[in-house]
């Protein structure tokens, strides 16, 4: 029955987060941007929140439930309300571990996710973005050949957070005509971590540009599920991150409005204001709908590729309006590096490029 | 719960009024269109034998308690099977769905305003006989978002047994069909004193046929023509003292009751997500229609490509879809805030801004992709982009509904922000 009601438990995850967001990383994000770096003790305490757990079913030893798509929904707009380079900094060994506990083995999953289900952070990501103006998730160009009972890896990868510290990275490929995913150790012979990227946000993150020259791969390094539904379950986390984005955006925004005087008034008093935040309100609820839809098909088991890619797509949009409203609502001062507007239409911008860099 | 299931009965009633939409009313929807001012009469003989055994409560949501199998009531959904059926007809044609004949919405008036034996007098007619409209009657030449402003004056008789209607009243819809073609009636908002603002403005019943009750004129539409729009002139209208609907005391303008001038503003908080019920109906028959059209003729329509690989048709379609669903999940979020009896005026508002924008988004847009096909008559895209227009106007303008959603958002009085 039709209801839009988040349940009791989710409720809680979405106050707990709430409140981990704005005391934790909205402090650190001004910091964070300018430093491009993540204090680790905002990594340490993220994961305590067992955001991560969440995302694991049961049966593979997490405590996620009918909705975990829904819930990590809800967490990741919580998260990125505050900051989401910070917030996906966080979740980011989710990249990692939630394409194993959908498609990976008994094995992979034994190898890789029983540890970080009991141990602390540990930096592992995953490798799906490539350097090229054409990039095509669904058609990479770094390739897997089959070799008698191995694999061979090759090809140039960007975006790959924590790539110089990470144990392992999760590497998608194209195998034959499909999309294939392996799990790459890091130090395998023929792997190089290039220099770390510059953008123009996502600063608190490293990433790094990675090339595969001939790595060669046990057959049990492949996944064996269905990797493209995992392309849906990151398109979620995006749209849900860009509805966070917007909100702290707009609330930010809004607040600005009201305690800002200009010719003997809060210049929320004018339409021209009060509208535009009207707006940006209406299509953050909009398109927070749509990636919630597009949520409950994936716990639901429904083809979600559609609903999926159209909230990501109008969210990608959305957050960007919204974003550069914001700015243009503080005038000078949203272009000002001490307020925090200037870097959430620094991030927004990014959006388009950023699949892969968060998963529910 | 988030739960996005759609209950079976309101499945069931949108593939039954499809079916309606498909065999009764698309057919006629060009020559209706083509002939403004014509009765759509298969459409309302046929529907009226539905409304009639409901009681002639078309388009009043369904809120009786019932029942599960262990006892326990179900959870409400009538503003959802609501909104779900005024989606289906206007997706059949939103100028059928709007000349429906009941109660309507000067019935929604008697509803929320009058007194028992009112409601009696007045809306038992809808389950009886031939078909009948009723017809609300606020705007004037010079007034229209501005409510407060009305001229329309209502005084007593010498005898104190009748008030006096003089004024006039234009954009009234089914005016035509209410005044004078059926045995319906017009609710007429009229002041008691013209300086007391808000608090002295009362709706009146007046029945067709009265004498001082003149349609004058039949307004040449953009679109939504199967629906009359009437110009209603009140000239020493004289009508039972009985039928002011609810107090003659010009109160604070809310009422004890809350069935005041405020009271009935209230009654928009149900029908603005009905309006843009009805503009996701357009929309959604645009697009079906476009996608349908263009698979036909080997166009892919693809959702795994990225931005880079999409054709400029599917980044337009891709747009239009999101744009509809993301609209619609946002009526689907105000009626049902209605039917669990929570607050929804910022939902409905919201709703309706959206859904009015994106009617016409997406109809306008339909008409460009098929090219001179879309802008052809030959086609129905080009009514319904003339049909969807209206919607981001009556029941609140855009910017009216704007207007709402700021003032919720930032916590201000209509007096702050104006």
């Amino acid at each position: 029955m039709i209801s839009f009601t988040p349940s009791d438990e989710q409720q809680l995850v979405i106050d707990t987060v709430r409140r981990f967001a704005s005391e934790q990383l909205r402090p650190l994000a001004h910091d964070a941007d300018e430093l491009r770096s993540t204090p680790p003790e905002v990594l340490t305490r993220g994961w305590e929140l067992g955001l991560f757990h969440s995302a694991i079913p049961e049966a593979h030893g997490g405590i996620a439930d009918a909705q975990a798509a829904l819930t990590g929904a809800l967490a990741i707009e919580e998260l990125a309300a505050g900051d989401a380079v910070l917030g996906w900094h966080v979740l980011l060994p989710a990249t990692f571990a939630v394409p194993l506990a959908h498609a990976g083995s008994a094995a992979q999953r034994e190898r890789w996710l029983a540890p970080l289900l009991e141990g602390d952070y540990t930096p592992l990501s995953a490798a799906l973005i490539e350097p090229a103006w054409d990039f095509d998730p669904t058609a990479p160009r770094t390739v897997a050949i089959a070799d008698g009972e191995e694999y061979v890896l090759d090809g140039l990868k960007g975006y790959v957070a924590r790539a110089a510290d990470a144990a392992a990275l999760l590497v998608y490929a194209r195998l034959a005509d499909s999309l294939a995913a392996f799990v790459v150790p890091r130090d395998s012979a023929g792997v190089t971590v290039l220099a770390r990227e510059q953008h123009m946000g996502l600063r608190a993150l490293p990433t790094y540009q990675v090339r595969f020259e001939g790595v060669r791969l046990p057959a049990d390094a492949r996944l064996p599920g269905a990797v493209a539904p995992l392309l849906d379950r990151s398109r979620v986390a995006l749209a849900a991150s860009a509805v966070g984005v917007a909100r702290g955006a707009y609330e930010y925004a809004r607040a600005y409005a009201l305690q800002r005087e200009a010719f003997g008034r809060p210049i929320a008093q004018n339409q021209s204001i009060a509208f535009m935040l009207a707006e940006m309100a209406i299509e953050i609820d909009a398109t927070r709908l749509l990636a919630w839809e597009a949520a409950w098909r994936l716990d639901r088991g429904l083809p979600a590729t559609r609903e999926a890619a159209l909230a990501a797509q109008y969210a990608d949009e959305m957050v960007l309006t919204v974003t550069d409203r914001a700015v243009q609502i503080l005038g000078g001062h949203g272009y000002i590096r001490e307020y925090p507007v200037e870097r959430w239409l620094r991030e927004a911008r990014g959006f388009p490029t950023f699949l892969g860099l968060a998963i529910v | 719960m988030i739960d996005f299931e759609m209950p079976t009965p309101v499945s069931r009633q949108v593939q039954f009024i499809g079916m309606l939409g498909e065999q009764v009313m698309r057919p006629r929807a060009r020559y209706y269109d083509d002939h403004e001012g014509e009765r759509p009469a298969e459409y309302t003989s046929l529907i009226w034998q539905t409304v009639r055994a409901q009681g002639g409560r078309n388009f009043s949501a369904d809120s009786s308690e019932r029942l599960d199998r262990d006892g326990r009531p179900r959870p409400r959904i009538g503003y959802l099977m609501l909104a779900h059926m005024v989606e289906a007809l206007s997706w059949g044609d939103a100028g059928m769905y709007l000349a429906t004949p009941g109660a309507g919405l000067g019935g929604a008036a008697v509803d929320a305003t009058g007194t028992p034996e009112q409601k009696e007098r007045f809306l038992k007619r809808f389950g009886e006989g031939d078909p009948k409209w009723s017809a609300m009657a606020m705007t004037e030449p010079h007034a229209g978002s501005d409510t407060a402003a009305i001229r329309t004056r209502a005084r007593l008789s010498d005898d104190g047994r009748e008030w006096i209607l003089d004024g006039e009243k234009i954009f009234v819809t089914s005016g035509a069909m209410a005044a004078r073609d059926s045995a319906g009636f017009v609710v007429v908002w009229a002041t008691l004193d013209p300086g007391a603002g808000r608090a002295a403005i009362k709706p009146f019943v007046v029945e067709a046929g009265t004498d001082g009750m003149l349609v004058t004129k039949l307004e040449h539409k953009h679109g939504i023509r199967a629906s009359d729009t009437a110009a209603i002139v009140f000239q020493n209208c004289r009508i039972p003292r009985e039928n002011l609907l609810g107090s003659e005391e010009i109160g604070d303008g809310r009422g004890s009751t809350g069935k005041g001038f405020a009271g009935a503003m209230r009654t928009f908080d149900a029908t603005r997500p009905l309006v843009a019920a009805s503009a996701i109906g357009i929309a959604r028959a645009s697009l079906e229609f476009t996608i349908a059209y263009l698979q036909q003729r080997g166009v892919a329509i693809r959702y795994d490509v990225p931005l880079h690989r999409q054709t400029a048709i599917e980044r337009d379609l891709r747009q239009m879809e999101a744009q509809h669903r993301a609209a619609w999940l946002l009526v689907l979020r105000a009626v049902t805030a209605m039917d669990a009896g929570r607050d929804n005026a910022l939902e409905a508002s919201m709703s309706k801004v959206k859904a009015g924008q994106v009617a016409t988004f997406i109809a306008q847009k339909a008409v460009e992709l098929l090219g001179p096909e879309g802008y052809s008559c030959t086609l129905l895209l080009e009514k319904w982009m003339r049909d969807a227009r209206i919607n981001d106007i009556y029941e609140g303008t855009g910017q009216i509904n704007r207007l709402i959603v700021a003032r919720r958002l930032l916590g201000y009085s209509s007096r702050e922000l104006r």
